[in-house]
């Protein structure tokens, strides 16, 4: 199904800002309501065009953050500073703005539900957003498969979906968040930059077969993904999505 | 009428409105992007040769000493991604794909670069000769880092950038088009920026 999706010609469509929820501190889910959606895997993205009244156009791509059984679909855009587009997004656009988007798009990063594989997921900063999907999506498919999150944000209150997470944890997902610059008083969770030790304890061990998905900047996808192949994990299973 | 985003008027970068910028895209300025589907392979320069196979008379291999004293050129291209940004002015050193391919017989029409990792990506031939591509290992005077393609990546400046393979081990001749990794994909099969060609259908 999802070799057929990306198969049919993208076109440009229009999508409706349903509503607008605060994420973290920098980040803001857009939830857009856009008619004739066919679906999407936890994983893909979209394009997004924004077009000046002068007829400038931009594009960047966003992954999608909610599942596929959400009635929206969802992005999480955190404010870049100095950006010429998440600025837009996350402080300019209202509910009821349009949109401009096509997808989804992407058939490699993503996570197939069909198989029994344990899933090991990381995430640094924003590149925690498709793993909201694939979570969600686990959820309402009452997924078997064992998931565990290793994500990695600068402070508490650049983690994006702490409540979403905390569920997530409650119905027996391992998450563990690593916090690199600022931690709170009594902070349990990790602290500073992964490395060999945070990732082998961390992480589900390569004797599990696990398939795994990295998204994040690239020193943290660089980092993890190295101390996953020195763990034994085959570079095959190690499925990477990066941004900067 | 044509869609316009309300309250957006965008940055008026350094290219902007200059005709440099193939459509949809930005300029990064300073940065550079790093984009791969897995983890990094790290070969080192002992262990690499480059190979020209296929539907060849007879099969071209230079080991890195060899690639190393082939004729060199210095290129100033601008790199267009399709992840949507675009760099300008940057600078490499390498073998020009004309030098490479002058030592293999061949009828074929289309190449297949094939890289460590298992990444592939297909390139019509005549994209790849009379000054259009090379194989580089320097950028910006310094040998090419892993994460961007080190030991030495593909350059084919005048396609999106995907189709400069990094990590690049050789290519491998055809008479047929046979699609690479994103191209299986669903991105497109040659993927011209100035086009806007970036998944299959555009």
């Amino acid at each position: 199904m999802a070799r057929a999706a990306i198969r049919r010609r993208l076109t440009w469509r229009i999508a409706t800002v349903a509503t607008i929820t605060r994420e973290s501190d920098t980040a803001r889910r857009l939830a857009l309501r856009i008619d004739d959606w066919d679906g999407h895997l936890p994983g893909q993205h979209v394009d997004v065009r924004l077009t000046a009244p002068d007829g400038y156009q931009t594009q960047r791509s966003y992954s999608i953050a909610s599942a596929p059984e959400t009635p929206t679909v969802d992005l999480v855009v955190q404010r870049v500073p100095g950006g010429e587009v998440s600025p837009y997004l996350v402080d300019e656009l209202r509910v009821g703005d349009e949109l401009e988007l096509r997808g989804p798009i992407g058939g490699y990063f993503v996570w197939h539900p069909d198989t029994d594989s344990p899933l090991q997921l990381a995430a640094g900063g924003s590149g925690v957003a498709p793993f909201l999907a694939v979570l969600d999506h686990h959820a309402a498919i009452r997924s078997s498969v064992p998931v565990r999150l290793l994500y990695s944000a600068r402070s508490l209150g650049d983690v994006i979906g702490r409540d979403r997470l905390d569920g997530h944890a409650g119905r027996g997902v391992s998450v563990t968040i690593a916090l690199t610059r600022e931690q709170p008083p009594g902070w349990r969770g990790l602290r500073g930059r992964m490395d060999a030790e945070a990732i082998r304890e961390h992480t589900t061990p390569a004797d599990a077969l696990p398939r795994v998905l990295l998204c994040g900047p690239t020193s943290f996808v660089e980092a993890v993904a190295d101390g996953l192949v020195a763990e034994g994990h085959p570079t095959t299973a190690i499925k990477i999505e990066r941004f900067g | 009428m044509a869609f316009v985003s309300r309250g957006f008027l965008g940055r008026s970068g350094t290219h902007r409105g200059t005709g440099e910028l193939p459509p949809g895209q930005y300029d990064v300025g300073d940065g550079f992007p790093v984009l791969s589907a897995g983890p990094t392979p790290r070969t080192a320069t002992e262990d690499w040769d480059f190979t020209i196979d296929g539907e060849v008379a007879e099969r071209a291999r230079w080991t890195w000493q060899e690639f190393r004293s082939l004729p060199r050129e210095d290129v100033v291209v601008d790199i267009h991604c399709v992840t949507k940004w675009s760099k300008f002015r940057t600078a490499w050193s390498g073998v020009s794909l004309d030098t490479l391919l002058a030592a293999v017989d061949t009828s074929a029409e289309y190449a297949v670069a094939v890289s460590d990792g298992g990444y592939t990506t297909n390139l019509p031939l005549e994209d790849l000769v009379d000054g259009r591509a090379w194989i580089v290992d320097r950028y910006e005077g310094e040998p090419l880092a892993a994460e961007h393609g080190g030991p030495a990546r593909l350059l084919c400046p005048h396609l999106y950038f995907w189709k400069s393979a990094k990590w690049v081990r050789g290519l491998r001749l055809s008479s047929t088009d046979e699609p690479g990794f994103w191209e299986t994909l669903g991105y497109h099969d040659y993927g011209d920026p100035w086009r806007e060609q970036r998944y299959a259908g555009d």
